[in-house]
């Protein structure tokens, strides 16, 4: 991990943020660069990938490598460039459509691989930039332009889920506290393998119901019990499923004995792969052909 | 007595190895110096079915199978009543004695019913009726009277080294058996014989899917991630076997659009990365194809065609996704596809598909189908020259962020990923120096990469041409135009792309011999082209046909959408079996009425 001194104006970028005043992604993006800070990641050590969405757009709002891509799409993507630069430190920025929604199999299936990666997912249980349809995570009964009766699903249980999956680093934050928000990613871009932080994110403009005072009526932190151990998959499975008048925020569940996928990969034994040289050796090549004959 | 023009099938029930006889049997007839064409035939099925392997030998390089077969190896009863009528008349059927196979209706047509006791010989000498397909391929080397030292040199290659002696030396001890019995039985009825040509050169026996590979590889392609899809599957395989000798990582990914993101990923990382699969992975893959063009990731797909709709006939051959792969993606974006015909082309194809990729920074397809994927043939080891690939590979604009002084020195006014030129080209430091730190987006963006909130009119226009611009360039500077076989002046000329090439190609060479004048015009580059030059070159033709393995005659489409010409007529086929000289001569006759 780098220890160079960074502060918040060296993460500043250019481009002006589009969100609307009171947005939960305003929180993230400063949590976001308050991990940076604290951890002393330089810009050109970090890359974001991106879905698609209000808080996919964060790339853009914070000095560093950045790639938006599709709705859905980041966590493929986030993988193959981890492979090919195992030394970068590679985070995805998405939205509860993104990763609970269209991009639930990769979701699914990067979790089991266990890849250097921090998952950042807004979780503001609507479409905010679509304008107000529900989201998967929206609460059972949510009425929206597409639910006008009310929603008849289940909302997805992220932390249950990831739990299950096994995900080595399961935790939800909530951006109307960026300081403890800051914390969680912190921790969860030191932690070695996959580390979701789901993000409690209002939208002010279209979720009146899960409001930054409905959720701050609700959560409490996970930490601020001692007895309660991270280690402990039961226990992290129980309080998974607690909601309703009291909402765990924090780390749920911690795993440090796994491997990671690419220090299971031989080729990345010695450096990156985009550093090796091409092509490969003739003689390497030809016994190849011998193969053949 | 016919020496060296022969073709055998082989046939039976999928899991009888009927595959794995008919490959060893022709990689035992190329070590003899022979030329071989292998191609396979299997249904979408484990166990059980109808699958079978043929194998044309000649002392000439060949392109395609012959419907028409000389020796007919039967590993069931289901094989003589499907295959029977393909063999010409003085030639023969060899199958085991216990089969119900109607002798006299061999006869009947003019065919030799050869009745072995393959069976018997496999229990009795090898102790194991599974050496039954030994003894069948060494009873049909007896009775082409072709050198069963040959035979024994694959089954040790196969059996000997790894599972220990003992099973090879059993399974040579039946081979010597049958191939005597057979001999003495039938060698002197049967009028086609394998005489090895003596100290021929070492050549290699490879398929499509192989060259494809070994093309990659030579490329110093580092990075592949795939879904299993046939016919695409064993190239996938390949990469696989190779990745821990060559430091390659492979990843088996959760489906076919997470396997095209997992390569642009890395490819933005600046290595070079593919992704293969079928018609159907595909269509997956479609809208992150889209991404890679407007993100200009160089990123190359292997899309190994089969016939479709939906699931089609999944272990069969077609030529039905040009048209789709040319316009697949949503939005107008520059992308280059290539259809190499024959197994040398699909070695210098792959690897130049990296180039392409990289130079013009645009995801490049590679066409190959079912037939191509398996072909078979014996190469020389020179033709596929590993040297030439290396000086030809061309990174374009590519500087790596661990290469410093070039870094420093590119970046010394500051660094725009997707800076306007004239050739619409940028130049391309993937992420990680600190001189080069940048955001890129899917949306439509600015030279600096970051999105264009303010969406303007002026900045899309610039961009679009910037990013349509490489296609012009590429054209005119790498792009091949179609070349022709066959002679110069010609009355009709096949028109034609991809692994049409070896079954046009053959029917060329029997026409001109029957005293037509045609030629062929194949294309190898689909995309981007520069298509005056391909209208003048159809407008010197006196009639063009095209021949195709799709419905709707695909190509003659694309060129009429490009040149405004059109095909005085389409041979085509889309039964999923794949094209032959025999099946184009005949459509030819039919079509060339209203020529």
């Amino acid at each position: 991990m780098a220890t160079a001194t960074v502060t918040m104006k060296d993460l500043q970028s250019p481009v002006e943020p589009t969100w609307c005043p009171g947005c939960g992604d305003y929180g993230i993006l400063n949590a976001v660069k308050r991990a940076m800070v604290q951890l002393g990641l330089r810009p050109h050590e970090v890359f974001f990938v991106s879905g698609i969405g209000c808080g996919s757009k964060l790339p853009d709002y914070i000095r560093a490598n950045g790639f938006n891509s599709l709705h859905g799409r980041p966590v493929p993507i986030a993988q193959g460039f981890l492979l090919a630069h195992h030394d970068m430190k590679v985070i995805v920025v998405d939205g509860d459509g993104d990763n609970y929604g269209i991009g639930g199999n990769h979701w699914l299936h990067i979790m089991r691989r266990n890849p250097n990666i921090t998952h950042i997912v807004q979780n503001n249980m609507v479409y905010g930039l679509t304008k107000g349809q529900y989201a998967p995570t929206s609460m059972k009964g949510y009425v929206s332009t597409t639910s006008p009766e009310g929603t008849i699903e289940w909302p997805v249980n992220p932390i249950a889920i990831a739990i299950a999956a096994g995900a080595t680093f399961v935790a939800r934050g909530f951006s109307g506290d960026p300081k403890h928000l800051a914390d969680l990613i912190a921790k969860g871009i030191q932690h070695k393998g996959y580390a979701l932080i789901d993000v409690f994110q209002p939208c002010v403009i279209f979720n009146r119901v899960n409001t930054y005072d409905w959720f701050r009526e609700r959560i409490y932190k996970l930490e601020d019990d001692p007895n309660y151990d991270p280690h402990d998959r039961n226990a992290a499975w129980e309080k998974a499923h607690e909601w309703g008048d009291r909402i765990p925020i924090g780390i749920f569940y911690i795993n440090e004995e796994m491997p990671t996928l690419e220090e299971q990969i031989p080729a990345l034994a010695e450096k990156p792969l985009y550093q090796h040289e091409i092509p490969p050796k003739l003689e390497d090549l030809e016994a190849l052909k011998v193969a053949f004959m | 007595m016919v020496k060296n023009d022969v073709s055998f099938k082989l046939g039976g029930e999928a899991g009888q190895g009927v595959e794995s006889s008919g490959m060893g049997f022709a990689k035992a007839i190329a070590r003899a110096g022979l030329y071989i064409f292998g191609v396979q035939d299997y249904m979408s099925r484990i166990r059980g079915g109808h699958n079978w392997y043929q194998v044309r030998v000649a002392e000439r390089q060949l392109y395609s199978h012959e419907p028409a077969i000389q020796l007919l190896i039967a590993f069931d009863e289901r094989t003589v009543e499907e295959h029977l009528s393909e063999v010409v008349e003085g030639g023969g059927v060899l199958y085991d004695e216990g089969f119900k196979v109607d002798a006299e209706a061999i006869k009947a047509r003019g065919v030799i019913p050869m009745p072995m006791p393959l069976l018997k010989i496999a229990e009795e000498v090898g102790g194991n009726k599974l050496m039954m397909n030994t003894a069948a391929v060494a009873a049909a080397a007896g009775i082409m009277e072709f050198d069963l030292s040959y035979i024994e040199q694959v089954i040790r290659d196969n059996f000997g080294r790894r599972k220990g002696s003992e099973i090879a030396d059993r399974n040579i001890r039946v081979a010597n058996a049958a191939y005597e019995e057979a001999r003495k039985r039938y060698a002197h009825l049967f009028e086609w014989k394998l005489e090895a040509i003596p100290n021929a050169p070492k050549r290699m026996v490879i398929n499509g899917n192989q060259a494809l590979g070994l093309g990659a590889l030579a490329a110093g392609c580092k990075f592949v991630a795939s879904y299993p899809m046939t016919p695409a599957s064993s190239l996938f395989e390949f990469m696989c076997a190779q990745a821990k000798r060559f430091g390659i990582v492979v990843r088996q990914s959760e489906d076919e659009i997470s396997g095209l993101l997992h390569c642009i990923g890395a490819a933005h990382a600046g290595v070079r990365a593919f992704a293969c699969t079928s018609g159907g992975g595909f269509s997956l893959m479609v809208e992150s194809l889209s991404l890679a063009g407007s993100t200009e990731t160089p990123v190359v797909i292997v899309l190994a065609q089969r016939p479709g709709p939906a699931t089609g006939l999944p272990t069969r051959t077609g030529q039905e996704d040009l048209l789709f792969a040319l316009h697949a993606g949503h939005g107008e974006f520059p992308r280059a596809v290539l259809a190499p015909g024959t197994i040398e082309q699909c070695f210098y194809e792959m690897a130049r598909a990296f180039n392409l990729a990289e130079k013009y920074q645009m995801p490049v397809i590679v066409f190959t189908d079912n037939f191509l994927a398996n072909s078979l043939r014996a190469i020389d080891p020179d033709a596929f020259d590993f040297r030439k690939v290396a000086s030809e590979i061309d990174r374009g604009k590519l500087i790596l962020p661990h290469e410093h002084e070039r870094v420093e020195q590119a970046v010394a006014n500051g660094y725009r990923r997707y800076e306007f030129t004239d050739d619409g080209i940028s130049l391309r430091i993937p992420p990680g120096h600190p001189k080069a730190v940048y955001s890129v987006a899917g949306e439509e963006h600015l030279p600096e990469g970051f999105i264009d909130w303010e969406e303007t009119a002026d900045n899309r226009n610039k961009m679009t041409r910037k990013r349509m611009r490489k296609l012009e360039v590429a054209a005119a500077n790498d792009m091949r135009l179609p070349e022709f076989y066959g002679p110069d002046d010609a009355d009709i000329t096949f028109v034609c792309w991809g692994s049409s090439y070896g079954p046009v190609r053959e029917a060329v060479d029997l026409l001109n011999r029957n005293g037509m004048r045609v030629n062929m015009l194949h294309f190898v580059d689909i995309h981007p082209l520069d298509w005056d030059r391909v209208a003048d070159i159809l407008d010197n033709c006196r009639s063009w046909i095209s021949v195709e393995g799709n419905y709707t005659g695909q190509l003659a489409r694309w060129i009429r959408m490009n040149t405004g010409r059109k095909a005085d007529a389409v041979i085509s086929k889309y039964d999923g079996r794949p094209l032959n000289p025999t099946y184009i001569i005949e459509h030819l006759q039919e079509v060339l009425v209203g020529v």
